[in-house]
């Protein structure tokens, strides 16, 4: 039980949707950027998508084959761990589903890995039957680099740091290995509505 | 970018705060009996949460200003125009009153002597948080790591830790820079303008130095900082970032 904050009466709790806002959440109009280092700036020349490690045959596509993939636009709400959460982003870009169905596997993780190095671990379950995207248009234009341009993963129901910026690939894996901020203590799973912010929670 | 496990729940605590310390009209820094825990690294935060009298609470997560040798645990906050929880912090906060808190958060962000250096701190207005923290341990330290702070502020009066800064200049092996973007004091011998390439390639070391970089501040500040000093040449993967605020759009 939490002590009262003396003299402290709270001021957002009249705000739109509570019931779209999970526990200790906030909304914000902004698009708060967070990243653990220099924004990569990859030429979509250079640019590909890969599937690889517990699967049959790895799948690659370059920049121009993979915009050509069957797309999906949807609208949700995103929640960062560091307390925003942002109501009705318009997203662009390719389900999880259709680059699974490319190969085979069995493997019930994966890794999805970015320029810069960044990494994070999801279960597959968490990713598959319309859970998860790589999008590569916000708002109805390209996705800046800054928010995780040319493309970034999208899985909206688990805190954001899963859906990683600037994606490059996707890992299968037979276990499930830690990514970079897994691995600095934050929770392995992050679903916002049980408030999995860190390890233990 | 590789991982250090950091394990241990992150339990709630209480701690009292001991004293408020205003360090210039939009910021303060306060200091805490320090928590229950193992202890934190420079560069950590920590998670604060309020409780109104009817049950709702509101979390934000403050950067730690004291470093790991300091008795007393110090955030130090800088208002946000409407914000929720800033403005309570800076104007209804006293000494002898109860702060919620859970920590420490993070630690890619975080600095200590095994990391090596030359250490570059490149701080944006209250970015200069968790910079100061660092700054502390490596004085504390007594690693021979050269260290070097560029501080960028828009006056003078909004300098947050000034005296501190000032004097921590004068030290061996710390050098303090600061550059002004909207007003001088008369005869400021400091630079001026917003940090750019000229600047960045004269006070940071050169990229075959390899230097380990951090960077924290608003969005544009370390955006602009970070892109540049990979133009620059230095090695993106010993850049080190923090951003906080609205990106703008």
């Amino acid at each position: 039980m939490s002590p009262i904050s003396r003299g402290f009466h709270g001021r957002h709790r009249s705000e739109e949707s509570p019931g779209r806002l999970p526990p200790g959440q906030y909304w914000t109009s902004d698009f708060p950027v967070l990243s653990a280092g220099p924004t990569p700036h990859t030429p979509l020349s250079e640019w590909s998508f890969t599937i690889d490690g517990a699967v049959a045959e790895r799948r690659s596509w370059s920049w121009a084959e993979f915009v050509a993939l069957p797309a999906e636009t949807l609208t949700t709400d995103i929640h960062c761990v560091t307390k925003w959460s942002k109501l009705d982003t318009t997203w662009r870009g390719v389900s999880i589903d259709t680059l699974l169905g490319a190969v085979e596997s069995s493997a019930e993780y994966l890794t999805a890995w970015s320029d810069g190095g960044y990494t994070t671990n999801l279960p597959r379950e968490d990713v598959t039957d319309g859970k998860g995207w790589v999008a590569y248009e916000y708002g109805g234009g390209p996705l800046e680099a800054e928010h995780g341009g040319p493309a970034r993963l999208l899985v909206p129901h688990l805190y954001f740091w899963k859906s990683a910026k600037w994606v490059r690939g996707l890992t299968l894996t037979i276990d499930d290995e830690p990514g970079f901020w897994e691995g600095y203590g934050y929770h392995n799973h992050g679903d916002p509505w049980r408030e999995q912010r860190y390890q233990g929670d | 970018m590789a991982g250090a496990a950091l394990p241990g729940r992150l339990t709630w605590q209480q701690t009292q705060v001991l004293a408020l310390v205003e360090e210039t009209a939009q910021a303060k820094s306060i200091v805490l009996t320090a928590p229950a825990w193992p202890g934190y690294r420079a560069g950590q935060h920590v998670d604060v949460r309020l409780t109104a009298d009817d049950g709702y609470q509101a979390q934000r997560s403050y950067s730690i200003a004291s470093s790991p040798e300091d008795s007393e645990l110090m955030l130090t906050v800088e208002r946000i125009q409407d914000g929720e929880v800033s403005p309570y912090l800076l104007d209804e906060l006293r000494a002898g009153d109860q702060l919620e808190l859970r920590g420490p958060i993070g630690g890619y962000f975080a600095w200590d002597a095994s990391l090596g250096g030359p250490l570059m701190l490149l701080g944006g207005g209250s970015g200069v948080v968790p910079l100061r923290s660092i700054l502390r341990h490596h004085a504390a330290a007594a690693a021979p790591i050269p260290a070097r702070l560029l501080y960028s502020s828009r006056s003078w009066d909004e300098v947050i830790y000034r005296d501190e800064l000032t004097r921590l200049a004068t030290e061996d092996r710390t050098d303090v820079r600061f550059t002004l973007t909207r007003e001088w004091p008369e005869g400021w011998s400091g630079h001026r303008g917003r940090i750019n390439r000229t600047l960045l390639e004269t006070v940071c070391w050169a990229p075959s130095d390899h230097p380990l970089i951090y960077i924290c501040g608003p969005n544009g500040f370390v955006e602009a900082a970070a892109g540049t000093l990979v133009q620059i040449g230095h090695d993106a993967g010993r850049i080190r970032t923090e951003r906080f605020g609205p990106s703008g759009s």
